[in-house]
């Protein structure tokens, strides 16, 4: 039997926290660690700062062609080409518009959350007219054919109609393949993993050189509009898997609650499980759309000139030579920072579901 | 008192998570065959103190003796020790790849050099004891709860250890099962191996421990014999603690 | 009344009863598709006709009449387009196969860098994952080949290992070795290695059940493999010559030629890939829950039989579905090679065949059976691997 006086909790005692204890534990605790530790540091000491010379310190920034004395990086070529690369040979007095579908763009994410469901319908059927027209022509603006659409411009097109004209269809595809109809789920499963078991190439190659004969002659079909046929189809089929997934994670009572509620296969569907399946698909939609933007990569093998594309391109005018490298680190810069931002917004919405349910 | 009557020593043992002073100057001393109980509220720093005893946690300042070995940083001693300590988890963690009966004798064959049928063997006897030798083929998922922490009890035994450790080892079974783990605990403890607990099943303390100890903050608050334990808590945070805990 | 109120229940039943639905359904969905499969079909048809192509497989006898850059077997000019298909094929499971082997080397050992204490390992291994899975694989193999190879010397001046290894902006050389009779023996010896590795496996094992004693199976094999038939190698007296790559005039002759297309795509595919395998380990390893080790720890394990015994069967199980998966991406982004030209199966078949005959459908199509039986087959090998793998439950 014994009771005891209440302790003052103490510092903890030096050499067990503090810089050189952290550097210690965390750098040096073996020899093996500690060699690995030294070849890190080297690998860095040989990368980076050859690296932040030729892309800053040596870099020539400004002036003319014939006054480059430097050795690094000539951003010239790129400032000198900029407009090439993001509207590629859309009419330089007509960058308004487009530059307008985006600031419309950026206002009506802004917007989305904030307002009822009427404006949330009227944002999601407008954004693409008004989109359409801005960009392509019509209502009275001047047309701009789709020949001229290129850069990033094109990009950020394709991208974007791949993954809204892909969702639905592949929602369809994804009940499809709950449903208990033998017809449509085979329907389903075969197209499903028919796309993914195929190259997007293939599928490239197949709506730009397949799809026209589909049709009768005099039916021309735009050259974009064969590519983002392909993608869209291709889209749906992986969109369909990460809904799937969604679909099956949803415990089978909220199936069972909504149908004993006396609700139809589309009401029960539209309102209580689809919520809840796309809900939880999130995370992997968004990586599914980052896939897609670097997929749109691929349009340039098919004739279209995005922002990739571009490179060789502008690689070709005759005064500017030799380039190729400044061209592609730019690309290599764009497409990373985007990449990089919408994987992090996608963690950050990952992480934010699993404080939601505990 | 010959320096082996002492099962288990801690002496002035402090341990820090980062700044955070997590155990305050923990005196223990565990005799041969002797049963205690720990407990106290979440935070307190219990599971700590028993997982020092293994060295699934270290610590920063004193000493721990462990059947007259002294636990220190060298990785063939903490293997060493952890050949004479069994400690039975709360979330059992049992191998769920494995059979119940390949659970059994995978230290008894790696570490202690056995050969597999005299494994076999030792392993059967034990499952019998826990009352769970028909399940010897099954794998871990496909049993309950209480039968899992059953089987993770023999676990240990095979390696004939002389003590045992207990951490919360029924905080995670539903209370249809606390009953048949608890039967098994009482059981070993009649055989005489030595124990240290931390639960807060107090009806097996009562039955069962020698001493029970009570913990707040880091630091050992109070101990006794089981019924003056709960019966006359003399400490102003005992009798909070126990307060708080009987009011189911 | 009754007997409205009854036709009215008998028709109400027919089309509303759910399982006449699902009938009515299937029915429609089947015939939309067969009308607009056959207005496709249709139009196809007419189209081909008025433009002039042929039909059926008849092509893959006729003369192809290009050159191919880098083929395995044999193949000239006057060789069949089926003879196309087969070289495109066999450079796909070509740079396929680098990239998978290189792809697995570099994941598992970032993916393991990534879990490490050392905090520069940690670090870097996670600035390669992020660095290298945001950039598009097309722009990865162009930059390979247009900036990094590109720019190296010309044959001339080529960068040499040993006097016998040229790296330039042709592709690398490397030596070729020229088997004389007698390297039959050091095959033989190769595979008796091999069988004795496995045997020693059974005795290892069976001694360790009788008696708990190890044996470091893994060194040993490692050595007898090696040795073996080095071994023989060396007593027969080394029957096999290298035939080195020489600079004659402004070019190399002789040797094997890895040309920059084919580096640079196995170079891309395998740093992108191993991206992927990377988080595939990663999450793997981090899947086995910390109790798993805890309580094996608490056994008195050492740490290398806790990770053999305990850690990787668990971990394996997660890393295996996605890694394999990942394996088939990989071939089938080896056919983003016709940005860069090199010879496999869509740039040879789907591009300068396709060009020349005209067929698109035909080709098109079988290009994308290819695919298709490799998806298929791995979707089947994976079923069985899960299947076997399953930790059992209730």
């Amino acid at each position: 039997m014994a009771i005891y006086e209440k302790l003052e909790a103490k510092p903890a005692p030096q050499g067990t926290k503090g810089i050189v204890h952290w550097v210690k534990e965390n750098l040096f605790p073996s020899v093996l660690s500690s060699i690995l530790t030294i070849i890190s540091f080297y690998i860095l000491y040989i990368t980076i700062p050859p690296l932040l010379d030729w892309m800053i310190f040596d870099a020539t920034w400004s002036g003319t062609k014939e006054e480059i004395t430097k050795d690094g990086a000539r951003w010239i070529f790129i400032f000198e080409k900029f407009n090439q690369f993001i509207y590629g040979f859309y009419p330089e007095e007509l960058y308004w518009r487009p530059n307008l579908a985006l600031v419309i763009f950026v206002a009506y994410i802004i917007a989305f959350k904030r307002v009822n469901v009427k404006l949330k319908a009227f944002i999601i059927i407008s954004f693409p007219i008004i989109t359409y027209t801005l960009v392509a022509g019509g209502f009275g603006l001047e047309h701009v054919e789709t020949e001229k659409w290129g850069g990033l411009l094109l990009t950020i097109i394709v991208a974007s109609v791949g993954i809204v004209a892909s969702f639905p269809i592949g929602i369809l595809f994804a009940l499809g393949r709950q449903s208990n109809m033998p017809i449509i789920k085979t329907i389903s499963v075969l197209y499903i993993e028919f796309i993914r078991g195929v190259p997007l190439i293939t599928l490239l190659f197949m709506s730009s050189v397949i799809l026209p004969l589909f049709f009768p002659e005099g039916m021309d079909f735009d050259k974009l509009l064969r590519a983002l046929i392909g993608i869209t189809l291709f889209q749906a089929a992986y969109i369909a898997e990460v809904i799937r997934g969604g679909l099956q994670a949803i415990p089978k009572g909220q199936y069972e609650a909504a149908d004993a509620m006396g609700l139809s296969y589309w009401q029960s569907m539209g309102l209580i499980i689809l919520p809840q399946a796309l809900k939880i698909s999130i995370p992997n939609l968004v990586g599914s759309f980052i896939s897609l933007f670097k997929d749109t990569t691929l349009i340039l093998i098919i004739g279209l000139f995005d922002i990739l594309a571009m490179v060789t391109l502008t690689n070709s005018d005759t005064n500017w030579l030799g380039f190729e490298t400044e061209g592609y680190v730019f690309v290599t810069m764009i497409y990373w920072v985007i990449c990089f931002s919408m994987s992090k917004y996608a963690k950050s919405i990952e992480d934010k579901f699993n404080t939601d349910h505990k | 008192m010959s320096k082996l009557e002492n099962m288990i020593e801690m002496n002035e043992v402090n341990k820090w998570y980062g700044d955070f002073h997590v155990l305050k100057d923990v005196n223990l001393k565990v005799k041969k065959g002797e049963r205690v109980v720990i407990c106290g509220p979440s935070g307190s720093g219990k599971s700590t103190t028993i997982r020092c005893m293994n060295r699934l946690e270290p610590f920063q300042e004193g000493q721990i003796m462990i059947n007259g070995l002294e636990l220190t940083e060298d990785v063939k001693r903490i293997r060493e020790v952890r050949t004479h300590v069994g400690m039975v988890f709360q979330h059992f963690n049992l191998f769920p790849h494995l059979s119940i009966l390949e659970n059994l004798i995978l230290a008894p064959t790696w570490v202690g050099k056995k050969p597999r049928k005299e494994a076999i063997e030792t392993a059967m006897h034990y499952l019998e004891r826990v009352k769970i030798a028909d399940q010897a083929d099954k794998y871990p998922n496909q049993l309950s709860g209480g039968q899992q922490q059953r089987v993770a009890i023999a676990r240990c035994l095979c390696s004939n250890p002389d003590i045992m450790l207990f951490d919360e080892p029924t905080a995670a079974l539903d209370p249809e099962m606390i009953g048949e783990v608890l039967d098994v605990m009482t059981e070993l403890a009649d055989d005489g191996i030595t124990m240290v607990c931390v639960t807060h099943e107090m009806g097996f303390a009562k039955k069962v421990a020698d001493r029970v100890i009570f913990m707040d903050a880091g630091q050992i608050v109070e101990e006794n014999e089981p019924n003056e334990f709960f019966d006359n808590p003399q400490s102003d945070r005992l009798k909070m603690f126990l307060e708080q805990i009987l009011d189911h | 009344m009754k007997t409205h109120k009854k036709a009215r229940q008998k028709e109400v039943a027919f089309y509303n009863n759910p399982e006449n639905r699902a009938i009515i359904y299937q029915v429609l969905a089947l015939a939309g598709i067969f009308i607009f499969t056959y207005f496709i079909l249709n139009n196809m048809f007419e189209n081909i006709e008025k433009r002039g192509i042929n039909t059926g497989f008849d092509f893959l006898s006729s003369e192809a009449g290009f050159g191919i850059l880098q083929s395995l077997v044999a193949y000239d000019e006057s060789d069949s387009h089926g003879k196309v298909f087969l070289v495109g094929l066999l450079n796909t499971i070509l740079v396929s196969v680098i990239g998978i082997i290189f792809a697995t080397i570099i994941g598992l050992l970032v993916g393991i860098g990534r879990l490490s204490k050392n905090f520069m390992v940690s670090k870097l291994s996670m600035i390669y994952v992020e660095t290298f899975r945001n950039i598009p694989i097309l722009l990865q193999i162009l930059f390979w080949y247009n900036v990094v190879l590109a720019s190296l010397p010309s044959p001339r001046q080529s960068i040499s290992f040993f006097d016998s290894i040229f790296f330039n902006n042709r592709g690398l050389y490397i030596p070729r070795p020229i088997l004389e009779s007698g390297f039959t023996a050091v095959i033989i010896a190769f595979i008796i290695a091999i069988a004795s590795v496995i045997y020693l496996k059974k005795w290892a094992t069976k001694r360790h059940d009788e008696t708990g004693e190890d044996f470091p199976l893994f060194w040993v094999s490692i050595g007898i493999l090696i040795a073996a038939p080095t071994l023989v190698f060396l007593l027969s007296g080394m029957p096999a010559t290298l035939e080195i790559a020489t600079l004659k005039g402004f070019n190399f002759k002789g040797g094997w030629t890895l040309i920059p297309e084919l580096l640079a795509l196995a170079f891309a595919l395998s740093i992108y890939t191993a991206t992927y395998i990377a988080e595939a380990v990663r999450a793997g390893i981090e899947a086995v829950p910390k109790g798993q080790k805890e309580a094996a720890a608490a056994l008195g394990l050492k740490d290398s039989t806790i990770l053999k015994k305990v850690v990787l069967p668990q971990a394996l199980r997660v890393i295996i579905p996605p890694v394999i998966n990942q394996y088939l991406n990989l071939v089938k982004n080896s056919s983003l090679a016709t940005a860069i030209g090199y010879p496999e199966l869509v740039t040879v078949f789907s591009g300068t065949s396709l060009n020349q005959v005209g067929q698109a459908i035909e080709i098109i199509l079988m290009t994308m059976a290819v695919y298709l039986t490799l998806s298929i087959i791995i979707s089947i090998l994976m079923n069985y691997l899960n299947s076997r793998m399953q930790i059992k439950e209730r």
